[in-house]
């Protein structure tokens, strides 16, 4: 066994997921026998690659370009794919971010390689990596093999636990993998950030709101909650749709499928699609003034009020205790 | 302008899911099906493409007999010719993609359009595949495009942003939601679709690289606490997310 940890950076620094998937690599060679390469592209990115030796990864190979600043689908799928197959590793570990999500099916058919794609688990049976994914937005969970020579696998973010450093530092060595303007067929020509808002898929813990808090002033309160949390700020999609909260804040099956240590969701009923896109949070919290709203039925604590009253309330206590 | 979307036929999103009896497929009796939803926001921005540039929309689905009904609303919402690859074996994206990539390969369309995810298997994989198998640039989870000659500009989501990716004709878009608004069918489409005829073609046979050994439900979540029912249940809230779950 031999795994290709694709670790993923923007800026130069390296995201939560790249330790998630290095260390996840690692975890899973310990018991199939074998190593995990790592594999960072961007541009003078050699500065930051040894430290994912910390996690687990014996050796790291960088790709490194002016081109390689910001993503290109097709010149990320050359590269992982050349690198893999010249390595000849078996397995290729991937996450299930925004990017991985566009790099790994390319880099599965250029290895002629099946694809489970946004694993929460995986656990290795005979020598043989079972990987299981949610399915019909985590309504149910499949487990599933990967019959091809060469098999990828993306790990939904957040899951995997990165664990801490043991400080080791992994030598560092230069992709030779050749690159012309052809490679180059789609690029990123800009990159737009909401400044200081966490993404709901990739923060610890989020505060939800819903139809219930009335009209888009009122997400004040939440944002207020979510500012004293270190939260990100997500939505139902009634709020999405009513115009009240950008789309890339809907949470829920035709949403974004979270998966943070704390959910709350405020005056956020519970329906089906919603609580699909939860499923996988540690702890759920739930303030609705409906005591048969059918979000209390997946709630670990919940308080029937209003929203109103508690959220402000909620806030304070949180700064008085944690500030 | 020739284009193709590629659309699937997926369990309703109301759907309680049960395990079948194989224990690695879903029970669907009584399960309702409809157009995978993402998959209506591509054909919607090929009916606006269509509509600027004039040409020809084909919609094509890979299964059974039933994704007729999906190719029906397709047509009824205004797509020109569809198309159903019958095939009926268990498939991953792999040799869902395959499949695809065939058909539009014969097809030589200006921009392919799929939806980012089908909310069945939640791969998120085919669109990506085909564009791999067919040599293409790409767009995934497109929330905004326009096409300017031979070039298109679109934009994507990412974690906390967007990117704006620029590449050329032909390409392949995987729709998002914001992407546009989809319209109803008219009624005088749902009419007309009824009588249109939806080619049937062999599809490459199917060769899945990813077996599913089990599916199960997840472990059930039992209804909670309920600490209180006004404010003054709130420092109790607090105490039990700090010392209970260990969460703030
Ligand atoms: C194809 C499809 C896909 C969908 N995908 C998604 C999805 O991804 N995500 C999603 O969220 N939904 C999705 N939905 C929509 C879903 O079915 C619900 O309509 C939606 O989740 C309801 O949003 P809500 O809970 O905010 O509103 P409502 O259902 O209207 O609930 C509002 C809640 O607020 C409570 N409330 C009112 N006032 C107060 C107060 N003062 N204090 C406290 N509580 C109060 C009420 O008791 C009620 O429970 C989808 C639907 C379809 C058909
Ligand atoms: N059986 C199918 N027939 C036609 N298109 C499909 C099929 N399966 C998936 N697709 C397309 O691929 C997209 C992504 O699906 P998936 O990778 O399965 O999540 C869908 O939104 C559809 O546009």
């Amino acid at each position: 066994m031999k795994i290709l940890a694709f670790a993923e950076q923007r800026e130069n620094e390296f995201k939560k997921s790249a330790f998630e998937v290095v260390r996840a690599a690692k975890t899973i060679a310990e018991q199939g026998g074998g190593e995990v390469l790592a594999l960072v592209i961007g541009n003078c990115v050699a500065a930051i690659a040894p430290i994912l030796g910390g996690f687990g990864a014996a050796r790291v190979i960088v790709a490194e370009d002016p081109k390689l600043a910001t993503y290109s689908t097709t010149a990320y799928a050359k590269i992982v794919s050349e690198v893999a197959k010249k390595e000849g590793v078996t397995h290729v570990f991937l996450p299930a971010s925004s990017l991985g999500k566009d790099l790994a099916p390319r880099v599965a058919v250029r290895l002629e390689a099946g694809l489970a794609s946004d694993c929460t688990a995986l656990t290795v049976d005979g020598g043989e990596v079972i990987a299981s994914r949610p399915v019909y937005a985590g309504k149910a969970i499949t487990d599933v093999k990967v019959t091809s020579a060469v098999k990828v696998f993306s790990l939904r973010p957040n899951v995997f636990s990165a664990g801490s450093s043991n400080g080791t530092k992994a030598p560092v060595e230069t992709s030779t993998v050749p690159l012309s303007d052809a490679d180059f067929a789609s690029r990123v020509v800009n990159v737009s950030k909401s400044e200081g808002r966490l993404d709901v898929t990739e923060a610890d813990i989020v505060v939800s709101g819903g139809r219930g808090l009335k009209g888009p002033e009122n997400f004040k309160m939440i944002e207020e909650l979510a500012s004293a949390l270190g939260a990100a700020v997500g939505a139902s999609r009634a709020v999405v749709d009513a115009g009240w909260r950008p789309h890339d804040e809907q949470v829920g099956q035709t949403g974004k499928t979270v998966s943070p240590t704390l959910y709350i969701a405020v005056a956020i009923s519970g329906a089906i699609q919603h609580l699909a896109g939860i499923s996988s949070s540690k702890y759920i919290v739930a303030v609705n003034k409906d005591k048969d709203a059918p979000i209390f039925q997946v709630a670990d604590y919940g308080i029937v009020g209003d929203a109103f009253e508690i959220v402000p309330a909620l806030t304070q206590e949180v700064k008085r205790v944690t500030g | 302008m020739k284009l193709v979307v590629c659309i699937n036929h997926v369990p309703d999103t109301e759907t309680k899911v049960k395990i079948g009896p194989d224990g690695k497929s879903i029970d669907r009796t009584g399960v309702n099906f409809i157009l995978n939803p993402y998959d209506e926001f591509a054909i919607e921005e090929c009916l606006r493409l269509r509509e600027k540039n004039g040409g020809e929309v084909v919609a094509v689905s890979l299964g059974g007999d039933s994704h007729k009904e999906t190719l029906r609303k397709a047509l009824a919402m205004g797509v020109d010719k569809a198309v159903l690859l019958k095939d009926e074996a268990p498939r991953d994206s792999f040799s869902v993609a395959q499949a695809l990539a065939d058909f539009i390969r014969g097809v030589s369309p200006d921009l392919i359009f799929l939806g980012k995810q089908s909310v069945d298997s939640d791969d998120a994989a085919v669109g990506m595949m085909v564009a791999e198998m067919l040599g293409l640039p790409s767009v995934s989870v497109a929330v905004k495009m326009e096409v300017d000659g031979k070039t298109i500009t679109a934009e994507r989501e990412i974690e906390g942003g967007h990117e704006k990716v620029e590449c050329s004709i032909p390409a392949v878009i995987t729709a998002q939601k914001g992407l546009n608004e989809p319209r109803y069918p008219s009624l005088k489409g749902i009419m007309a679709a009824k009588s249109k005829p939806i080619e049937e073609v062999q599809p490459t046979p199917a060769q899945p690289k990813v077996d599913v050994v089990a599916m199960k439900k997840p472990p059930a979540k039992s209804a909670g606490k309920i600490v209180g029912a006004d404010v003054s249940a709130v420092p109790e809230l607090v105490r039990l997310l700090r010392e209970e779950a260990k969460v703030i």
